[in-house]
């Protein structure tokens, strides 16, 4: 179990998390989305203990985790610097790495190079920011870490190299079960892989539940504006809109068969809203 | 199958699986797809799935044999077909004759059409 209880994380004046109280059970694997500045990448740091939580504490398995190093060998934290030195040519990057960690899998490793078609001879400082991205899920994968957190490793990869990197995700998690815990901003091509999603707005946690549990959670009512007015009464309205005389109406709800029933008799329509639709009516209504 | 934002997916799959046995494309006492495979194969979380065959264990429609896997049961079709008959005039007949009186076809012009079908 991983346990944050009341982090926060403050620059100067700044505060980026504030307040966070979570619990994350072992072996799943989790989302973190929020908006541009939300605090994900401070929330992961502090996760990762990159970086001292300015108030609260992180336990991972009952243990603090700062500056422990039975915790931090267990840590693997990918974040788009992939903190090397620019002048590092791949191969070294990820010798340094099998060094580092006693679970690497040096094979899998030259496996996803050769998947991603990276060039091992190549520096760092010479890659583009997609091959960047993937030597950061070379090396987040092949850790097989029993906590691995990519942070928005996937930044400049083409579609067909993010593909390859989901795919390579779920079939080694499959068969090598370990917390992973990754940001994505692309949220609809990857909220499958996800058992749990975890939401921040502006340093504080607005909703962590199984994703299955969101996807279903709201739905849209569109049809005369009347009807649509007396159908909606009384539930939490994420958004709306009018055109002429139509009305469409976003609800934090969901009807049950009948409910549906009555509202199509009434001339109502009802469609879905995805992970990614819901994130935005939460993150984005209140603004 | 593919999955939408209609519903969460353990109750897609659930769905999913209840229609291969119905249709008989999953026989009763078959074994079905172990929770990994099926995640592998429709690329979504092993959590997920293993929800959406819970489901159906509680429901009846498949039993564990521990160590082995899952399996159809013996009498998940029947009792599946008799469920679905029991919904069917309200889920499908229903709709249909309310869709039929907002484009002004009358119920004759719909039982001769169906006669047809005999």
């Amino acid at each position: 179990m991983i346990e944050l209880r009341d982090v926060s994380v403050r620059y100067g004046s700044t505060v980026a998390v504030e307040g966070i109280d979570l619990d994350l059970p072992t072996g799943k694997i989790y989302g973190l989305l929020g908006r541009n500045g939300s605090g994900k990448t401070s929330l992961l740091s502090a996760l990762a203990s990159f970086r001292r939580p300015s108030s609260g504490t992180i336990r991972v398995d009952g243990r603090d985790a700062f500056e422990n190093p039975a915790v931090m060998r267990q840590t693997c934290f990918i974040r788009d610097t992939l903190d090397t030195n620019e002048s590092d040519k791949v191969h070294a990057l990820l010798r340094f790495a099998g060094w580092m960690r006693p679970s690497w899998d040096a094979d899998y490793a030259a496996k996803l190079l050769d998947l991603f078609e990276i060039n091992p001879r190549k520096r760092a400082s010479s890659l583009s920011r997609g091959q960047k991205s993937a030597v950061g899920v070379v090396l987040g994968l092949a850790a097989r870490a029993p906590l691995t957190i990519l942070d928005e490793t996937y930044l400049g990869m083409d579609a067909v190299a993010r593909a390859a990197f989901y795919r390579e995700l779920l079939d080694d998690y499959l068969a090598h079960p370990r917390t992973i815990i990754m940001s994505t901003h692309l949220i609809e091509e990857v909220a499958d892989l996800f058992e749990r999603v975890i939401i921040i707005d502006r340093g504080r946690l607005l909703l962590h539940e199984e994703t299955d549990e969101l996807r279903g959670r709201g739905v849209t009512v569109t049809g005369p504006a009347a009807a649509v007015d007396q159908f909606v009464a009384g539930h939490t309205v994420l958004g709306e809109q009018s055109l002429g005389g139509v009305r469409a109406v976003t609800l934090d709800w969901r009807p049950d068969p009948a409910e549906v029933a009555r509202g199509e008799s009434a001339g109502l329509t009802f469609g879905p809203v995805g992970v990614q639709d819901m994130f935005i009516h939460l993150t984005g209504a209140t603004r | 199958m593919a999955f939408d934002d209609r519903s969460p997916i353990y109750l897609q799959i659930a769905d999913g699986i209840k229609n291969d046995v119905l249709s008989g494309a999953l026989k009763e006492d078959e074994q079905v797809m172990s929770t990994n495979q099926y995640a592998a194969f429709y690329r979504i979380n092993p959590a997920t799935a293993a929800k959406g065959f819970a489901q159906l264990v509680d429901e009846g429609v498949l039993y564990k044999k521990r160590g082995i896997g899952m399996f159809v049961s013996p009498d998940a079709r029947e009792k599946l077909r008799r469920e679905r008959r029991e919904r069917f005039f309200t889920e499908v007949v229903d709709p249909m004759l309310a869709e039929a009186k907002r484009i002004g076809i009358e119920v004759d012009e719909i039982v001769r059409h169906l006669g047809g079908a005999r």
